[in-house]
């Protein structure tokens, strides 16, 4: 039987049903981060930047390029995954995919690997845009693609535990607005670590988006606030947690099933 | 046969405490159109639920073609199409494109011949290129029809397929489900309209408070409803029923100004001009008669009502 085993049609179906919903908004969800990057260029490439120096003897117009993918990054792949199976939650239509032969892993694909898809859609037309201000050098470029895949799936599975998680689309934006944006910035997406005095360091090392975009940062420059297996490893740790936050829901039915 | 679908011992008690199913026990033929009947709040969108996978059962088991709803539930939800009671569609997407979504849902490779097809039947044909949202609500019903019958189900479900339904799509469905049953396809539908049951179900089951308090062939029932009663009313009030009518076992009612005769309308002698020949030897004199069937209904009342009570 065509779904005893892995139900691929059906993973497809899902999948191809959210990238028909981001084809609906594909200028507004591409035209935003481009406008954005764009005045991020101006604000620190252009009048901030030159004042600054270079940071770890990249420019700093360069090295800002791989914070503003990883903030964007974040931030696309939580809101498509937590809005993707929020939605039909909120619609009702969730009823389809729940009496469907789908197992939990062919749900999660098809909406996750949606959301990873879009996010590092948007992350690659940063960068393109991120080179007509700059000369963006990506000095491990398969290391930089397979970190950029790692971290949009790992963000895209907490936007779909998030997504199942809010009670209404209120606390779908609470958690990227107050928790992961913030995280962002002190994460380091403007400036190293180095740069800030001594006990702040150690505060900003308990930020685990630090060590992304750290890591992020290494693959394009060989150089990152901490090493590139410790990020590997916050990463690492953190998909784990997802993935037990993502089993767990699927074994009890937390908002899925009464 | 094996049945189509086996419910044994199904319990369900929410989180809140509250019993929704307190031990069914049912099971579904092949192809035959069944009726779930009960008020609201008695237990049939939740069992519909835990067949369908929506609801985890708290005890007991499913198996729908033989394939347990738990263990083997691929195989199980291959078989079942699902019309949900609400209106539950997307907005943005074409019409098309939902229903060939919910093929691909389950599976089944795509087929534009068989989606065209359930377009047309289901008169959504010149929509199939609307969102969806730009459907009136009787579209949506049929375009929720078209998504459950899309992957070829064997059994379809239809919780409430008629509530808010005008008279026109009342009918139109009617009649899509005949047509489905010619091909063998295994109905349940819920409803609290005893009239669609008495229209379409071969069986009827009357749930009402998490129990199952009858299932029986509908023709069966039907021979039951075959019953009636005549009602006179006596000029006179009587202080009892006259010694010389003993023979029709009539009952008279406390004011004694009726006279009740219950009598098999389909029987060969009836006892209906015997008994009103022998009241006028007697002088027994009435001012109106009324004679009445017991319906689904009454059965259905007396039922619910009385347990309810």
């Amino acid at each position: 039987m065509s779904v005893g085993v892995f139900n691929a049609r059906g993973v497809w179906a899902i999948y191809r049903f959210e990238m028909h919903r981001f084809a609906r908004t594909l200028w507004t969800g591409l035209a935003v981060p481009v406008i954005t990057t764009a005045l991020y260029f101006v604000v620190f490439g252009a009048a901030v930047g030159p004042r600054m120096g270079g940071i770890s003897g990249v420019d700093y117009g360069s090295f800002i390029v791989p914070g503003l993918m990883m903030l964007s990054l974040l931030n696309e792949s939580i809101n498509n995954a937590a809005f993707g199976i929020h939605l039909p939650r909120f619609m009702g239509t969730i009823y389809e995919p729940l009496s469907a032969p789908l197992s939990p892993l062919e749900t999660v694909l098809g909406y996750v690997g949606a959301a990873a898809t879009k996010s590092v859609t948007v992350a690659l037309t940063i960068l393109v845009t991120a080179n007509l201000f700059v000369d963006v050098r990506v000095a491990h470029p398969v290391l930089m693609l397979a970190y950029l895949l790692l971290v949009a799936g790992t963000f895209s599975l907490f936007g779909f535990v998030l997504g199942i998680w809010a009670k209404g689309f209120e606390q779908l934006q609470v958690v990227p607005m107050l928790v992961v944006t913030p995280l962002t910035f002190l994460g380091g997406t403007f400036y190293s670590l180095d740069m800030l005095p001594g006990i702040w360091r150690t505060v900003a090392l308990l930020n685990p988006v630090a060590y992304l975009v750290s890591g992020f940062r290494w693959t394009f420059f060989g150089t990152g606030d901490v090493a590139f297996g410790a990020s590997l490893a916050a990463t690492g740790l953190f998909l784990a947690l997802c993935l037990a936050a993502v089993w767990w829901i699927f074994r009890t039915g937390y908002r899925l099933k009464a | 046969m094996e049945p189509i679908i086996t419910v044994n011992g199904l319990e369900k008690a929410y989180a809140s405490g509250h019993k929704a199913l307190k031990g069914i026990d049912l099971e579904i033929s092949r192809g035959e159109i069944f009726a779930l009947l009960g008020p609201n709040g008695a237990g049939k969108t939740t069992l519909i639920s835990i067949i369908c996978g929506l609801v985890t059962a708290t005890r007991g088991s499913v198996r729908v073609g033989g394939h347990d709803t738990v263990r083997d539930y691929k195989r199980a939800r291959s078989l079942i199409g699902l019309v949900p009671q609400e209106l539950h569609t997307d907005a943005f997407e074409p019409v098309r494109a939902t229903v060939e979504f919910s093929r691909g849902l389950f599976g089944k490779r795509p087929d534009s011949g068989l989606v065209d097809g359930l377009l047309r039947d289901l008169s959504l044909w010149d929509k199939r290129d609307a969102k969806v949202r730009e459907l009136s609500g009787g579209m949506k019903r049929r375009l929720m029809i078209a998504k459950a019958l899309a992957h070829e189900p064997e059994v379809l479900f239809l919780d409430e397929p008629t509530a808010g339904v005008d008279v026109a799509l009342r009918r139109d469905m009617w009649a899509l489900v005949r047509r489905l049953r010619e091909r063998g396809v295994t109905i349940i539908l819920t409803t609290h309209y005893i009239e669609e049951a008495e229209e379409m179900a071969d069986r009827v089951g009357v749930i009402n408070k998490g129990e199952l308090v009858l299932v029986e062939e509908k023709d069966a029932l039907m021979r039951k409803l075959g019953k009636k009663e005549l009602r006179l009313t006596l000029a006179e009030p009587l202080p009892g029923v006259p010694p010389g009518l003993a023979d029709w076992k009539l009952e008279l009612s406390a004011d004694g100004r009726e006279l009740r005769y219950g009598f098999d309308a389909k029987a060969e002698r009836t006892g209906v001009p015997s008994l009103l020949a022998r009241m006028r030897d007697l002088g027994v004199a009435f001012t109106d008669l009324e004679t009445r069937q017991t319906s689904l209904e009454d059965i259905f009342v007396d039922l619910v009502g009385g347990k309810a009570a």
